[in-house]
């Protein structure tokens, strides 16, 4: 086993660090290594808090952060924030909101850019929840982009997710026809001291009734994060939750499909991948030119070169250097 | 504008003129594709009468000390009294301080104006853990009233006026000012000076808040009630644009975010039962004089003209002295260069000079090291003798708004006014200025204009002489800089140790309890009980850290 | 593969609030392509090694106008040490007279960039730096 993935799993925070990044750059020792903690993954309770801009998740996160602390849990945090379109810099800032906690030993914060990725998390975020996981983290809180209607991706890596919203926003109504009302675990209304807070309360009751939870009736909290108000709840409302996915058939299918998702993205990944790569030897250009002056049709050519593809059965570039 | 132009008369001598400036750019193109102040406003070639079509000099100009203010807010302006010249200074301790000041005073200056080292702003004595290192550095390290008696030791309380740039622990500095004031016989009605005091702007672009919003609007208005009853010729408020302005914004957002700060203060002040027509008598503002010399002086007159209009119709206010705009101008100190360091003296002159035609009631001028270090002895006084040379040799002290009626000052001036008022529309349909601070409105379009101009730098768009052009090889080494000594922390943690054993520390003790409680009731004035804790020696690390107990701590909003 | 991003953490040691040059040096090293962890205001060194070691960055960047730096570079500096990180590199800017960054760069700061340094020439420094930096550890 690495070096690097032996100091991580004895808590060294710099190989922790480094490991996170192998993986972000999608070097291949880092998929070694995540093969080698895999097996030590399974205890977190995996968090994720989204919501729009401006909701307050990061305040919120702070405190959920010291929340857990007082119950003496070790926490890992992502926090993820969008990559340039054009540069594919970013500035990650969410950070700010929980530096309090920066030089706890028992506390990993982590920013992530979106690198690209079009929904609420990066494509490496799984990964990085599972390194912290296996690590040893009790807690391990994803805390997503809030772009409003990609949260969707939040669902395939997180255990809970919780949603959160803010009275007179304006947008809780176009969350709802979003369908992002239909994921969440746990309802966070945030800056609960504003006028307005009843009123969302009871649409997302009634939304709740309207798609029917026969399962899981997703709680409703009310906080003010800046005060710390309404968090000891919402954290032991995130703890009953993991419970019920122990103890019920439905948490057993939702963990199940977690590695069904998992395994069939990273498929996905590798094929996109060859394709990439194999674009050039399939003479596409040729294709190309024939489809552009339409002599042939795209379907076609896309399953003649996915077939030669395949047949060649080479699902890795290097992989006769092993 | 004073008869009636004769328009038609004049558009045909611009045709015939165009004509020629067509003629003209074939042999030569001007120097750029179009012309804009620092702020972005087109400027034209040439203006003239037509640009000043609806300008009616009873309803936009009128007369000096009469709504709506434009022309300035004293009737006889400099030819009465000549603008204070208000030097600020502050490093090291109190002793240091004290030296400079007396120093300042016997070269001419005519104000006192006191910069706190960053620990004291930040309401933490000098022996917390936060102020190692920071320890008189900006400004002058006060821990107690002991240290401020130190400070105004020799000044006479009922000479001079005083400034302090101090504003979350605003309360505890008025308060130890007002002792040191008892302790010399001066009563507290007859001191005058002003207190910062203005906390929407640091959470905009100063950074050294300490509570959140709410109950820091609390302190505020708790000092504007205290003074109005105790102290009536302390300015209680001075609404800043100068770091706004310095944060990267535009004159016309400069404008815009203080008006609209202003606004969110006088609105808290209305809920609170107190009438802007006693308060607003005391309110003062403070803007840069920054390097865009006809957009500067037009945007002085665009504040005082607006500021006049929001308080009468608004607000209701009656009293002519509340709806005046007074302010203080600091040159602006982030047009200041580390390179060819005396050019710096040109800029402010220039600058200066811009505040003092914009009818400015006091002025700090910048000294040519501003990018090097604290002022030297010697770079100060030449800032304050910029200030007499433009006073007493040039002449433009001596009539009021000389630039008046001038074809591109008032169109400027209309124009700035046009932008900021669309910016306080704006911030008004959020919810007011509050929202849009907590929304990060404003310290986007700060940071995107002040991105925008580093840009401009870059690309040799904008020119920074010294620095992007006409560059020399220069060394700085024999500049003679102001140094401020390391052992100042340790000299006030011994001062500190001194002060806990010499006062009634059970007394003290009481004191800061009526603080916390009075803390949690909204309808307590909190200034008799810090007065009560100052005034024995309770430091003022001890009743911050009390507030902070109570009140929380902001953390700031990062939009980016 | 996908490519290596530089990292960089921008900071505000101490009480300063003044963070017009932080923020545009940000957005600007933002606009090289680079992350950018901006800490916000008020941190301590600890903060800021313990998040430039869980962030595993390339580079602190340090923001300065209050006159301490010394002090915070120093600190900063030394407790990189402590924690075996002093690979991370560390530059900086702000209110720094030409007379004092001999000793910041004595004590182990990569470079300082005085008022006036055009943005473009932090980020092509940094470049370079982080990448001399790499082909170190690849040996």
């Amino acid at each position: 086993m690495s070096v690097l993935a032996e100091r991580a799993l004895r808590g060294d925070v710099r190989a922790l660090a480094r490991i996170i990044s192998l993986v972000e750059n999608e070097e291949p020792e880092g998929e070694e290594i995540i093969k080698h903690l895999y097996p030590h993954t399974g205890r977190a309770l995996i968090i994720g808090i989204t919501g729009s801009p401006g909701a307050g998740k990061s305040t919120l996160v702070d405190k959920i952060i010291a929340e857990f602390r007082k119950k003496g849990r070790t926490v890992g945090v992502i926090a993820v924030d969008p990559s340039s379109p054009f540069s594919g810099g970013a500035i990650l800032a969410d950070r700010i909101r929980m530096q309090r906690h920066a030089n706890d030993p028992e506390v990993f914060i982590r920013s992530m850019g979106t690198r690209g990725s079009l929904g609420g998390v990066s494509r490496s975020t799984r990964e990085a929840v599972e390194i912290l996981d296996a690590c040893g983290k009790d807690v391990v809180i994803i805390e997503t982009v809030g772009v409003g209607q990609s949260e969707i991706d939040i669902v395939k890596l997180a255990d809970t997710v919780c949603l959160v919203l803010v009275p007179g926003m304006g947008d809780d109504i176009q969350i709802m026809k979003a369908g992002i009302m239909e994921i969440a675990d746990l309802f966070v209304v945030n800056k609960a001291d504003r006028p307005g807070v009843e009123k969302v309360v009871t649409e997302i009751k009634l939304m709740l009734d309207l798609i029917g939870t026969p399962d899981w009736r997703p709680p409703i909290y009310t906080t003010v994060a800046e005060k710390g108000d309404g968090v000891t709840e919402l954290v032991e409302g995130m703890e009953e939750h993991r419970k019920f996915l122990k103890q019920s058939s439905h948490g057993e299918k939702r963990m199940k499909d977690k590695v069904i998702q998992e395994i069939k993205d990273i498929m996905s990944r590798e094929i996109a991948k060859k394709i990439e790569h194999s674009w050039e030897n399939h003479g596409a250009d040729v294709h190309v030119k024939a489809v552009f002056e339409k002599e042939m049709d795209p379907y076609t050519v896309a399953h003649s070169i996915l077939k030669n593809i395949i047949s060649e059965n080479k699902l890795r570039e290097g992989a006769s250097e092993r | 504008m004073s008869k009636k132009e004769n328009i038609p008369e004049i558009l045909e001598l611009k045709q015939a003129y165009e004509a020629q400036v067509a003629k003209t750019m074939e042999k030569r193109p001007e120097r750029r594709k179009e012309f804009r102040t620092g702020g972005n406003i087109p400027l034209n070639r040439v203006y003239d009468p037509t640009d000043l079509e609806g300008l009616n000099y009873a309803r936009d100009l009128g007369y000096p000390g009469r709504y709506p203010y434009t022309r300035g807010v004293q009737p006889t302006m400099y030819r009465g009294r000549l603008w204070t010249m208000r030097q600020y200074a502050g490093f090291g301790t109190a002793e240091e301080s004290n030296e400079r000041y007396r120093y300042l005073l016997s070269q001419g200056q005519t104000g006192l104006s006191v910069a706190f080292d960053l620990p004291t702003q930040i309401g933490y004595d000098s022996d917390h853990p936060m102020a190692q290192g920071e320890c008189g550095k900006v400004g002058v390290a006060i821990d107690s009233l002991a240290d401020m008696e130190i400070l105004f030791d020799k000044i006479p309380l009922d000479k001079v006026s005083t400034s302090m740039t101090i504003n979350a622990p605003a309360s505890v500095l008025l308060a130890m000012y007002i002792c040191v004031g008892e302790k010399q016989g001066v009563s507290m009605d007859k001191l005058s000076g002003t207190i910062q005091n203005d906390i929407l702007k640091e959470y905009i672009a100063r950074g050294t808040y300490i509570f959140p919003p709410k109950p820091s609007m609390r302190l505020i208005t708790d000092i504007f009630e205290f003074c109005s009853n105790n102290v009536p010729k302390w300015n209680t408020i001075s609404i800043s644009g100068y770091h706004i302005r310095e944060a990267g914004s535009t004159a016309a957002q400069e404008v815009a975010f203080t008006l609209a700060d202003g606004i969110a203060y006088v609105e808290a002040a209305q809920k609170k039962g107190l009438d802007p027509n006693v308060f607003g008598q005391r309110l003062s503002f403070f803007f840069n004089a920054h390097n865009d010399f006809l957009e500067e002086v037009a945007k002085f007159r665009a504040a005082r003209r607006m500021w006049g209009k929001i308080m009468k119709e608004r607000f209701g206010v009656t009293d002519r002295k509340a709806q005046m705009l007074r302010f203080h101008t600091q040159t602006g100190g982030s047009t200041l260069t580390a390179q060819q360091p005396e050019n710096n003296i040109v800029r402010v002159t220039m600058q200066a000079l811009a505040a003092v035609l914009g009818g400015t009631q006091s002025l700090h001028t910048n000294s040519m090291d501003e990018a090097l270090a604290l002022p030297s002895e010697k770079s100060v006084g030449i800032a304050l003798k910029t200030q007499q040379i433009i006073a007493y040799e040039s002449g433009v002290a001596d009539t009021i708004d000389p630039l008046a009626g001038s074809y591109v000052i008032e169109s400027l001036t209309n124009k700035i006014q046009e932008r900021a008022e669309e910016y306080i529309s704006q911030i008004d349909n959020m919810g007011g200025m509050l929202i849009a601070i907590e929304k990060g409105y404003v310290q986007k379009h700060i940071q995107d204009s002040a991105y925008s101009y580093q840009k401009a730098v870059e690309s040799g768009d904008a020119i920074v002489v010294g620095v992007n052009k006409f560059q020399i090889k220069e060394d700085h080494a024999d500049m003679n800089l102001l140094k401020v000594d390391e052992s100042v922390g340790e000299r006030q943690v011994q001062k500190l140790k001194e002060l806990r054993e010499k006062r009634d520390n059970l007394k003290v003790k009481n004191t800061l309890e009526n603080i916390r409680k009075a803390a949690r009731d909204e309808s307590v004035n909190l200034m008799p009980l810090i007065l009560e804790a100052v005034r024995n020696y309770g430091t003022e690390g001890e009743i911050c850290g009390v507030l902070r107990e109570e009140f929380g701590e902001y953390t700031e909003n990062i939009i980016l | 593969m996908a490519e290596k991003k530089i990292r960089v953490v921008i900071a505000k040691p101490g009480l300063d609030g003044h963070d017009r040059g932080a923020k545009v040096v940000a957005r600007a090293l933002r606009d090289a392509g680079m992350e950018v962890i901006y800490t916000g205001l008020r941190q301590t060194p600890e903060q800021i090694v313990d998040t430039a070691i869980q962030e595993d960055a390339d580079a602190i960047g340090i923001s300065i106008l209050s006159g301490a730096h010394a002090y915070y570079f120093s600190k900063i500096i030394g407790l990189l040490k402590e924690r075996h990180a002093e690979d991370i590199i560390v530059f900086g800017g702000g209110v720094i007279p030409d007379a004092d960054i001999p000793a910041l760069l004595e004590m182990g700061a990569g470079a300082i960039f005085g008022p006036g340094t055009p943005t473009t020439v932090c980020a092509e420094w940094l470049e370079k730096a982080v990448a001399e930096k790499r082909a170190k550890e690849t040996v």
